[in-house]
């Protein structure tokens, strides 16, 4: 393992991962030592509509995935409408390679829960709910004891803090199903329906939650609402670049020998992370990678100096998404990895629309009999056929992640699928995984 | 794009290079329809909430990245659309859509009932690949499921659209199946665990495993009629015929009096299925699984075919010729006339046959005793000499068409008394239901409990003991508060007759409110015969039978002499059985009435036995039959052309789908008129049309409303209760005799209690509890319902439970009640 050099370390700007590093700051009084529950008081002093102005200036962009800006989305909520508001907080963490909400409600729930009560008291949401992935025991654990832990103290619940201001806050735990980390299939969801996508219009900023006006906004982007409030727009625009403000958690795992989240100004590049991480496993060069998660066309060692911020990635040619970078190296076969996202979002497809629902099943199958040994040449011409006729007709973005990785390897790495077709490289799956159960 | 005239509510754009306009909000998909693009869609149906789900009618719309699902995306302003007819793009999309529809397709369109009529097939022909790429195994299930005993389905044919989900939670309500897991194992089913899961059928048929929920809709033929593939099938008609093979004669439902539009299907002389006809105005493209599925009882094995009279020395019915038949029939009535004949025609006469008797009961017989209504005419132990329902029709009903699907949908208000509109008028049920979906339709109820059915329209409740209607509508302020709105509506059924003064006093509340009040009865020709004449108080128009300028006109259109149309109100059906079985009545002429439909079913068959002479024009054997001196044969619905009159008023006129030599009533009417010397005129339905649409207007002022005193419900005693009944949709009616798969949909005959009585009684939900009269008993599962201290609520006319025949009673009437079983061999009855 390399060290770092100084100057790259310098990039780090732990922000939202100040306090994870401290022992039991998941605990309120831990918390409150360390700066916690101070913007509160400084945000129930002010008026709603500037903070939604201060969160504007910023620049601060979603860290779900798609970077819309945090304070133009707020302002959509009509206000004096009479309807009740909702904040609904996004912690269905569930891209492949996206490990950067998790370890932040495991570690810091309370920024979590201070930047819910700041962000319920601007868009004037009375009731704010945190849909968490059900698998996450652990962190929705914390979390749930951070909300009775602020609930005690008055931070949430009737006249918070004096203020005039009511919220009650819950959690809850989703079943298991990728398509609820998307916002109106979360919605769903969390009214107790079948997680499935709902048309748009009406956006949920008009008719989310109960129908009712809701934000919907990732926990990384909530978490970091308190820190802007205590340190100011300026402060956080000192960070990042022009059009991406702020730090962002960037989650590195494959081949690097310190897989981690680094949370560093938007637009540090991969090989700036790569350096942070250690460096490439011994033995291993940089192949190919995702910039934000699977759903994200990959790129390959060439693009190992992009910057990594929403326009940077944009310009390369694929998305920043989640920041989820996985690092794959010459010994990784993209064919096998793009068949196992395959089969990952295969069976994470909620089945609504034709593209994704059978676009998938005819995918997964292609790909076990070329990693079988069965392909043809006219094989990758389907695949390529397909992956056009699910990206971009699928009724939520699902389907377009599913195709991306398809069309990302059969782009940069046809020689890799040549390998099984022509017999060059050995099979990966036995004849026995062609037969059977869907 | 300013050449074209708009609207301000309008919005112009471009479709495939035509400029069109486009009402805001309006659909591409819909606008490209318009001008005849066909865009081939499968989730998309219009009288459904948009879902996009199955993508096939991907489009290209100008500054969008991405091709656009035509069937959510709405119009604007300057829009620029290409369809497949103008866009590589688009054509591409849905042709890729269209190939990944078929990888998990079946293709087993040779032994499909859809193949022919397939909207999957006749894309695939039209957007789809001439061969498949998919060289991978297809995905399979057990085939097929029976989701309910009527309905099945073949998982893996479905496209997984969801026509059949949105139908039932968006318009029926009744959301018994739904998506199941997710991704290419997503299926439709019906709720299958044990938190779902309810008793199920017991023959392990419906769904996967024991548990299931059946899909026991009423309205379940619906999402048969529009699944775009053959994945939902119906019992009565899988295999049985290619669409190709078949013959569609748009007909109209003789069940109740919704009046839907439906079309039958035939193929070498036999009908095969029917469908829900297209009607905006009334059914919309819906119609109920009675409707669809209730057409067998025209080719039972007991159809009589053949003349039949009662031979003078065997005392048994023998096969006649028609001439011998008609001269019996003639002489007996003739010899009969003197003393009196009583004319009951049961209400599934289409208004032509209706007519035919109305005229047939004043020239040939001379009498003004007629009466279509076969059920109670008032509450069991009033005396037979009120008149009060009589003189409701003939003020409020009668020649009266103010109310209309249209205005039920609209309506700010609607008021029901005495309907239960799932059961009773399936359609206006649907209505309301749209009503209050899609427009806030408050709707208020006054009636026993909060059913089902009324809760799927919102109904606020206004608990009645049964017998206390009348004293509700005349005095309770949340009812008239709930007509004030302008457009409000006032819906009574037919089965506020039972209730003294109820009639009255929604009459009076209408008129106080100003609310419209419309009257709905249970079968399709009863509004019709009203209108025809059929009443012991009407002449046809509806002009009363005091009226002398009525009557005189009438003689002159009928070319009688004046005076052979009797001047006083005749005898209602109570009062013809009663007159029968006192021996007063010479005979009776009785035309599609089951006994056991009337008040006392007892009573009534003593007086078919007792009665001198009895003719009966019939399709079936029934009770009438077996004890008549003549039998003369008539069409079916589905042989014969006439016309039906829907609650609103509304004609319903339909031709003849089968060529038979099967007669009408008119026809056989004016064959008996025509050997007694007078020329009836109603064998051919044109000539009623003609003759009906002649017939002079009414000068005269509406007759005045009744004014009966509301009555109060009764005060049962120590283990008694009020009781209160109606039918349900599908039960023992006559109409759906012998059809076991539609039976098989029915509501599970129960005996409603409320908590009062099952605490008293010591029962819990699905004990049995007997409910008694002097006359007999009926024992039921209980179900205990949030009803009204001391009522008890019972199904009129279902397995276990005919409450006429078992109880000889009506609604309000005070029952006993025990808990379990009377004797052994009943409680074996009971739980079998």
């Amino acid at each position: 393992m390399t060290q770092p050099r100084q100057e790259v370390l310098q990039k780090l700007t732990p922000v939202l991962t100040k306090r994870w590093l401290s022992p039991d700051a998941w605990q309120i009084g831990v918390y409150e030592q360390l700066d916690g529950y101070r913007a509160i008081r400084k945000a129930l002093d002010v008026h709603p509509d500037d903070l939604i102005q201060l969160i504007k200036d910023s620049g601060l962009r979603g860290r779900g995935g798609a970077g819309f800006p945090t304070g133009l989305k707020w302002g959509f909520i009509p206000q004096g409408d009479g309807k009740p508001h909702y904040l609904v907080i996004n912690a269905d963490e569930g891209e492949p390679g996206t490990c950067k909400d998790l370890p932040l409600m495991t570690y810091d729930p309370h920024s979590l829960v201070e930047g819910a009560i700041i962000a319920s008291y601007a868009i004037r949401a009375n009731r704010a709910f945190i849909y968490i992935r059900g698998e996450a025991v652990h962190a929705a654990r914390r979390l749930r004891n951070a909300v009775q832990e602020a609930y005690a103290k008055g931070y949430l619940g009737k006249n918070i803090l004096g203020s005039g201001f009511d919220l009650d806050l819950v959690v809850h735990s989703g079943a298991g199903a990728y398509i609820c980390g998307e916002e109106t299939a979360l919605l769903d969801s969390l009214e107790g329906f079948r997680g499935q996508p709902r048309l748009r219009p009406p956006f949920p900023a008009i008719a989310g939650l109960y129908a009712s006006p809701t934000v919907v906004n990732n926990v990384g982007t909530i978490a970091s609402v308190p820190y802007i409030v205590l340190g100011g727009a300026d402060w956080w625009k000192s960070m990042g670049t022009e059009k991406s403000s702020g730090p962002m958690i960037y989650s590195l795992s494959g081949r690097v020998v310190n897989p981690g989240q680094y949370e560093c100004g938007l637009g540090i590049t991969l090989r700036e992370l790569i350096e942070l991480a250690g460096g490439m496993q011994p033995g291993h060069n940089l192949k190919f990678w995702t910039p934000g998660g699977s759903s994200t066309p990959l790129l390959t060692a060439e693009h190992i100096d992009t910057p990594m911020d929403f326009e940077g990635v944009a310009a390369a040619g694929s998305i920043l998404g989640t920041t989820a970078m996985q690092i794959f190296s010459d010994q990784d076969c993209p064919v096998y990895n793009t068949w196992r996202w395959l089969e990952f979002y295969h069976h994470e497809s909620c089945g609504k629309c034709t593209p994704c629902r059978e676009g998938n099943y005819w995918m997964v199958r292609t790909y076990r009999r070329i990693l079988a040994g069965h392909g043809t040449v006219k094989d990758l011409d389907t695949l390529q056929d397909t992956a056009d006729n699910i990206f971009g007709r699928s009724f939520c973005g699902l389907g377009d992640g599913a195709a991306t990785p398809v069309v990302s390897t059969l782009k940069w790495f046809r020689d890799d699928y040549l390998g099984y077709i022509e017999g060059r490289t050995a099979p990966r799956l036995s004849e026995k995984s062609l037969v059977g159960a869907h | 794009m300013t050449d074209v005239q708009k609207r301000a509510d309008q919005v112009s754009l471009i479709i495939d290079g035509v400029e069109v306009v486009a009402e805001k909000g309006e659909l591409v998909i819909r606008v490209a329809e318009r001008m005849g693009i066909a865009i081939p869609r499968f989730c998309d149906h219009p009288l459904l909430a948009p879902a996009g789900a199955c993508r096939q009618c991907l489009v290209e719309v100008e500054g969008q990245r991405k091709p656009v699902a035509s069937c959510t995306q709405t119009v604007a302003e300057g829009m620029v659309v290409k369809t497949q007819l103008s866009s590589p793009v688009a054509a591409k999309a849905q042709a890729g859509v269209m190939e990944l529809l078929l990888i998990n397709h079946p293709l087993d369109c040779p032994t499909c009932d859809k193949g022919g009529e397939c909207p999957l097939q006749n894309q695939a022909m039209s957007t789809g690949r001439a061969d498949s790429r998919f060289k991978e195994e297809k995905r399979e299930y057990e085939k097929p499921i029976h989701i309910s005993s009527q309905v099945l389905l073949d998982r893996e044919r479905c496209v997984l659209c969801q026509r059949c989900t949105r139908f039932s939670e968006e318009i029926a309500g009744d959301k018994f199946i739904d998506l199941m897991d997710r991704s290419s194992g997503e299926q439709i089913n019906v709720y299958r665990d044990d938190f779902f899961g309810g008793a199920g059928t017991g023959d392990g048929q419906v769904g996967e495993g024991e548990g299931d929920v059946a899909f026991n809709s009423y309205f379940s033929g619906n999402t048969i009629q529009i699944c775009p593939v053959g994945a939902l099938t119906g019992e009565q008609y899988r295999f049985r015929a290619r669409p190709f093979d078949l013959v569609s004669t748009p007909s109209a439902c003789e069940h109740c009096a919704s009046g839907c539009s439906q079309r039958t299907d035939h193929r070498r002389g036999k009908v095969l299925r029917r469908l829900a006809g297209d009607d905006p105005a009334v059914n919309e493209e819906w119609n109920c699984d009675k409707g669809r599925w209730g057409f067998r009882y025209a080719t039972a094995t007991d159809r009589i075919l053949t003349p039949q009279i009662r031979d003078t020395k065997t005392g048994e019915l023998r096969e006649a010729s028609w001439s011998e038949a008609l001269l019996a029939a003639a002489e007996g009535l003739k010899a009969a006339k003197e003393r009196g004949v009583g004319v009951l025609t049961g209400g599934r006469l289409t208004v032509e046959d209706a007519y035919a008797y109305a005229k047939f009961a004043r020239t040939v017989l001379g009498t003004n005793d007629v009466d279509f209504r076969a059920r109670p005419l008032r509450a069991t132990g009033s005396p037979v000499t009120t008149t009060e329902e009589a003189d409701f029709l003939a003020a409020a009903v009668a020649g009266i068409t103010e109310v209309t699907y249209e205005q039920v949908e609209n309506a700010p208000s609607v008021v029901l008394a005495g309907l239960e509109p799932e059961e009773e008028s399936p359609i206006l049920f649907l209505r309301l239901r749209k009503g209050h979906i899609r427009r806030k339709l408050r709707v208020t109820a006054v009636s026993a409990y909060l059913s089902r059915g009324l809760e799927k329209i919102g109904a606020a409740l206004v608990a009645a003991v049964p017998g206390d209607e009348a004293h509700i509508l005349a005095s309770d302020a949340a009812v008239a508060e709930a007509l004030g709105a302008p457009g409000a509506l006032l819906i009574v059924g037919e089965r506020l007759a039972t209730v003294p003064g109820a009639l009255s006093a929604a009459a009076d509340l209408a008129a106080r409110t100003g609310a419209k009040l419309a009257w709905v009865p249970r079968r399709a020709g009863d509004r019709g015969a009203i209108d025809a004449g059929c009443l012991p108080n009407l002449l046809p128009g509806g002009r009363p039978v005091t009226d002398d300028a009525a009557r005189a006109a009438l003689s002159l259109a009928w070319k009688v002499d004046a005076g052979v149309v009797p001047g006083t109100p005749g005898r209602d059906t109570d009062r013809i059985i009663a007159a029968a079985a006192d021996g007063t009545l010479g005979a009776l002429l009785v035309g599609g009435v089951d006994p056991a439909d009337l008040a006392d079913p007892t009573l009534a068959e003593n007086a078919l036995d007792t009665v001198p002479f009895l003719v009966s024009l019939e399709m079936r054997q029934s009770a009438v039959t077996r004890r008549a001196d003549v039998v003369l044969p008539i069409a079916p619905a589905v042989e014969k052309a006439g016309t039906y009159m829907d609650w609103e008023g509304r004609l319903r006129s339909f031709g003849a789908v089968l060529k038979s030599t099967a007669m009408t009533d008119g026809r056989v009417l004016e064959a008996i008129a025509a050997l007694l010397d007078v020329s009836l005129n109603t064998g051919d339905v044109n000539a009623v049309r003609r003759e009906l649409g002649g017939l002079p207007g009414s000068t005269l002022p509406s007759p005045v409303r009744p004014s009966v005193a509301a009555a109060r419900a009764a005060q049962p005693a120590e283990n008694q209760a009020v009781l209160a009944t109606w039918h349900q949709l599908i039960d023992l009616g006559s109409l759906l005799d012998g059809d076991q798969v539609l039976a098989g949909t029915a509501r599970p005959p129960v005996a409603r209690i409320g908590k009062d009585l099952a605490e008293s009684l010591g029962l819990a939900d699905g004990d049995l509890v007997t409910v008694g009269t002097d006359r007999g008993s009926i024992t039921l599962p209980a179900a205990i319902t949030d009803l009204p201290p001391r009522v008890v609520w019972l199904p009129t006319n279902s397995p276990g439970s005919t409450v006429r025949r078992s109880l000889g009673v009506t609604a309000g009437a005070v029952v006993t009640l025990t808990a379990g079983v009377p004797g052994p061999i009943l409680a074996e009855e009971a739980a079998r």
